[in-house]
């Protein structure tokens, strides 16, 4: 098996900083969203969402609605398939979704979507809605895991029964499930344990945020063919998951992929597009479903809220012997929370053969969490990074040297499992120490912490084709959404492979029909796997190219080899070449313009379930300055240090950490859904989910590290998720630096620091 | 439903005539009656600041003005930024600093920096991120943004057009 | 012989076994070799999971070629956001 990760291999694109492809459209304003795109007699829909956090819906009545002018139809779930209740592939279990996009027989939160009404606009439309009759027996609520999981709480599904407990509970709860991960003998060990340690942490629900509300178009012709226009993170999961729930074949969808303004995780499932098909096809009309702010709050995927229990032993050198973890977490109205990540998540960057984690998805009255960038594993680390910190100052160790004592390196064997190979968290670590930050000085009312961030990356499924046109520039068509820049670097990696500049590679996001199967843009993936893609079909056009050349020249394939862009003879090929005083490189736009006569058009294709996604370490480094009156955390200075394994475009590498950073702030210091009484969300806007801007943050200083993943021909790994890790945790243990206080429930926001000022001086 | 009122003015320096209903706002109006959808709307609360543009060269959010109130107004959008092949200073700073990842705040982005730079063509760091604290980006963390608007005023040299 | 890791989860399958050696080429004849074994785990290997081999994650995999002397860890499949 010949691994080439390129370490040693001098690269022409990889790590430089072409400006993107699709950047003109995007700061010109003709790129199309999702909510950009309209067709000639259109409709317009909108959603009725339940006014009650938890109620059983005795009967709906939507005639007075439907005899409204303008109104061209109006749906609720009995307009839509009712699946089994085991309809589940994977995670995904489809009647939960088809019950969340339109609510059966009870509603499960407030802004459940009951009903869907299509009219000649949306203002029509939205009178429609008022005019739908929905009598609702209300039902007991509950929002809170403690109360969610007390044997007297109100049930949200009769037929749930814990999973993961043996023998299976006769009784309905809201725990969905239990899982544990154990390795070694806890108990045994503790007694190796000179100090114990053992915290209880809370974080907040939170919102993944992204700018553009989720929106799409459908048109269903007569014979029931249906094209869908929708921004996601996945067009081929909008194909299937809507074939999936209103029991369509695949083909009969078609899914055009518009830009997606943020995802993060939140455009991972669909809301909007079954419910636009199904009206369309009621009408015969093009329908447009757009999501108000309010609706994408209220109604779309948060993270969960969750209580983490954390018990570190270590011994006197501050090495950690022995963990037991407990993870809660808030699953929403359905079960499927991350916590399985999470409980997966907390101890892998540590290096440790005695734990014990349990986790716990339970369901609330709240929506259905979707994935949030590095699902689960914030709050996880956030819990284990505090507490390794606290066993530092607790035994007075430099907590770099102690963090840098417990750290997995090649060879250690993950919690989860296996074993890691090439990682860069010592590099990472080492670098942390070498940073004029880290030993810059403080000022007053200031403290500095750091933390580890850990994220397992994924590969799973892409596809690619690279068509070589007449001139010799070349098409890439790939099919993962780019959410940040992904464009640029599959051009990068193609011009690589072929050798011709950046600029004459364009790459393209297919629609379903035109490329083949790709797995969602998530997991930190697309640069890897659809990138892995990209460079096997480049290298495929090369193949050719070279068999063109070899014909050409009449001289035997494994006598040419690729070189900057050209066929080149060698060996005697290249002799007998000379002899004839023809031995010159035939460059690709030669090779590409005489295609017609040496056997057509040159393409290459590549499909691949990818594997060996290299793990992703980030360690941040925050300065912090604390109002002791009130309580105003300030982000003073920052700095990211991640392994992205190899850089492909450094900027958007940058980005991604910087991004990942700035979310993880606004997690940490200010951001939380607050329910009213009632089980209402109080804050569904910009203005109270209070969310970081600019003047919220400095400058955030990155420093790339490059521990090359052997697995990626040019040693990528991904980035995009991890850099939301270890915020929550460094800027904690910078909260304690500068206060002397440990902060362990979210947001660390200025009335819950002020309350701890004011607890610690004693006052009420 | 109420009957539309016209509307006369003028639009990136060209006259523009359209019909709208009293309740519909500028960006409304803007995007799906004269399918300018260069301008985003993230919120249409107002907080978001994607949907910015200039109304007699102020810096307004589209979605809390009113599309009657443009009348005799001049406006300026996103579409109205590059002068023919030619990208403004802010556009080509944007790309070149990668200031950009989803790129549905950009356009916002822009014409806030570009109202910024004509109200102040020197701005420090601070004067740039609190001037563009009406404007979210989820994406990049700002650092991006602020680093392209300030090399973008150093370019210009107190050019602000 | 491949060494396969078994997580405690299966432990109604496997009666508490944590390790297992099987002789297997791919992962599909690892699977039908664990289910000879374990009657009825397979099933429970062959939807949503992912399979690390040697330390390198691959979701829902068939025909992965495994080493004699590989280490096989089954894990949850994690997607990501």
């Amino acid at each position: 098996m010949s691994e080439s990760n390129g370490s040693d291999r001098k690269f022409k694109w990889v790590g430089t900083r072409p400006i993107r492809h699709d950047g003109v459209d995007k700061v010109t304003g003709r790129a199309n969203y999702g909510a950009d795109f309209d067709l000639p007699g259109m409709l317009h829909a909108c959603m009725l969402r339940s006014p009650h956090a938890h109620a059983r819906i005795l009967r709906i009545d939507t005639s007075k609605a439907l005899a409204l002018e303008g109104v061209k139809a109006v749906i609720t779930s009995d307009d839509i398939p009712e699946l089994a209740l085991t309809d589940a592939s994977g995670p995904t279990n489809f009647s939960d979704l088809s019950r969340n996009v339109l609510a059966r027989d009870k509603v499960l939160y407030h802004g459940h979507a009951v009903a869907a009404v299509a009219a000649t606009s949306t203002r029509i439309a939205q009178e429609a809605l008022a005019l739908i009759e929905v009598e609702y027996e209300p039902l007991p609520h509950v929002l809170d895991l403690r109360a969610a999981m007390a044997p007297d709480a109100p049930i949200l599904h009769d037929h749930m029964r814990t999973k993961g407990v043996d023998p299976t509970p006769d009784k309905a709860s809201n725990i969905a499930a239990k899982m544990e991960l154990s390795r070694g003998d806890v108990d045994q060990a503790r007694a190796y344990a000179d100090i114990i340690i053992e915290r209880e942490f809370e974080t907040a629900t939170v919102h993944q945020g992204d700018i553009e509300p989720h929106a799409c178009v459908a048109q269903t012709n007569e014979d029931g063919q249906t094209t869908v226009w929708a921004s996601s993170q996945g067009h081929f999961m909008i194909r299937a998951y809507s074939a999936r729930l209103l029991q369509l074949d695949i083909s009969q969808i078609k899914v055009i992929p518009m830009e997606i303004g943020g995802g993060f995780g939140g455009k991972t499932t669909v809301y909007l597009e079954p419910i636009a098909i199904v009206l369309s096809r009621k009408t015969g009309r093009p329908v447009k479903a757009v999501m108000t702010r309010d609706e994408v709050f209220r109604a779309t995927g948060p993270a969960p809220a969750t209580l983490i229990n954390v018990k570190f032993g270590a011994n006197r050198d501050g090495k950690v012997v022995a963990a037991k973890c407990k993870l809660v977490y808030e699953a929403g109205a359905f079960p499927g929370s991350p916590v399985t990540a999470g409980a997966m998540c907390i101890l892998a960057p540590f290096d440790l053969d005695h734990f014990l984690i349990e986790g716990y998805d339970v369901v609330v009255n709240k929506p259905k969490t979707a994935a949030y960038r590095a699902p689960g594993a914030p709050p996880a680390a956030f819990a284990a990074e505090t507490v390794i910190d606290e066993i530092a100052h607790e035994l007075e160790i430099d907590p770099l040297d102690l963090r840098r004592n417990n750290a997995v390196s090649k060879g250690s064997q993950a919690a989860y499992g296996p074993k890691f190979s090439d990682i860069g968290l010592l590099e990472t670590l080492d670098a942390l120490r070498a940073h004029p930050h880290y030993s810059a000085p403080l000022g007053e009312n200031q403290g500095r912490g750091f933390a580890v961030g850990f994220w397992f990356n994924a590969g799973m499924q892409s596809s690619a084709e690279v068509k070589l046109n007449e001139d010799g520039t070349a098409i890439v068509i790939e099919g993962c959404p780019d959410i940040g820049g992904s464009r640029a670097s599959m051009a990068i990696m193609a011009a690589e492979e072929l050798g011709i500049d950046v600029y004459k590679v364009r790459p393209v996001v297919a629609d379903t029909e035109t490329v083949g199967i790709n797995d969602t843009t998530g997991g930190s993936r697309v640069t890897f796997a659809t990138g892995m893609a990209v460079i096997e079909a480049s290298q495929e056009v090369v193949k050719q190219c070279c068999q063109r050349a070899a014909s050409v020249w009449d001289i035997d394939p494994t006598d040419v080899i690729w070189q900057d862009g050209c066929a080149v003879a060698t060996g005697d090929g290249a002799k007998k070449l000379e002899k004839e005083d023809k031995l010159v490189p035939m460059p690709i736009a030669e090779i590409a313009a005489g295609a017609a006569r040496t056997g057509g058009p040159i393409t290459g294709k590549a499909s691949l379930n990818a594997r060996g996604a290299g793990p992703a370490f980030a360690v941040h480094l925050v300065d912090v300055e604390v109002d002791r009156d009130t309580g105003k955390v300030e982000i003073v200075r920052y700095t990211t240090i991640q392994d992205a394994g190899r850089a492909i475009h450094p900027a958007y590498v940058e980005g991604q950490m910087q991004g990942g950073a700035a979310q993880g702030i606004g997690w940490a210091l200010n951001e939380e859904y607050v329910y009213d009484a009632d089980g209402v969300l109080a804050n569904p806007g910009f203005l109270d989910y209070r969310m970081p801007v600019a003047l919220d943050l400095p400058m955030i200083d990155t420093v790339i590290v490059e521990v090359p993943n052997p697995r990626h021909p040019y040693g990528v790994r991904g980035v995009g998720e991890v850099p939301i890790v270890p915020p929550i945790p460094a800027i904690a243990n910078a909260i304690h630096d500068a206060i002397g206080i440990r902060m362990r429930k979210l947001p660390m926001s200025p009335p819950n620091v002020l309350a701890e000022l004011v607890r610690a001086s004693g006052g009420a | 439903m109420a009957r539309k009122t016209h509307v006369q003015t003028t639009i990136n320096g060209e006259q523009t005539e359209f019909l709208c209903h009293p309740h519909q706002s500028l960006s409304e109006v803007l995007r799906d009656e004269l399918h300018m959808t260069g301008t985003k709307e993230g919120c249409t609360t107002g907080d978001c600041g994607a949907c910015s543009v200039l109304l007699d060269g102020r810096l307004v959010c589209g979605c809390l003005v009113l599309a009657i109130e443009a009348e005799d107004t001049e406006i300026t959008t996103i579409e109205g930024m590059a002068s023919g092949e030619k990208l403004h200073p802010l556009q080509q700073k944007f790309l070149e600093h990668a200031a950009l990842q989803c790129g549905i705040c950009t356009p916002g982005f822009l014409i806030a920096a570009k109202a910024l730079l004509e109200h102040n063509p020197d701005p420090t760091e601070h004067e740039v991120r609190y001037w563009l604290s009406g404007n979210l980006c989820r994406c990049t963390g700002y650092d991006k943004i602020v680093a392209a608007v300030l090399d973008a005023a150093q370019s210009m040299g107190g050019d602000t057009r | 012989m491949a060494t396969v890791i078994l997580p405690a989860r299966f432990n109604e399958w496997t009666g508490g076994a944590d390790q297992v050696v099987v002789d297997a080429r791919d992962v599909r004849q690892l699977i039908r070799a664990l289910d000879e074994r374990f009657p009825g785990l397979g099933e429970r290997l062959r939807d949503g999971v992912a399979i690390a081999i040697d330390g390198e994650i691959i979701n829902d995999p068939l025909f992965e070629p495994i080493e004699p002397d590989s280490e096989v860890h089954f894990l949850p499949a994690i997607s990501g956001g």
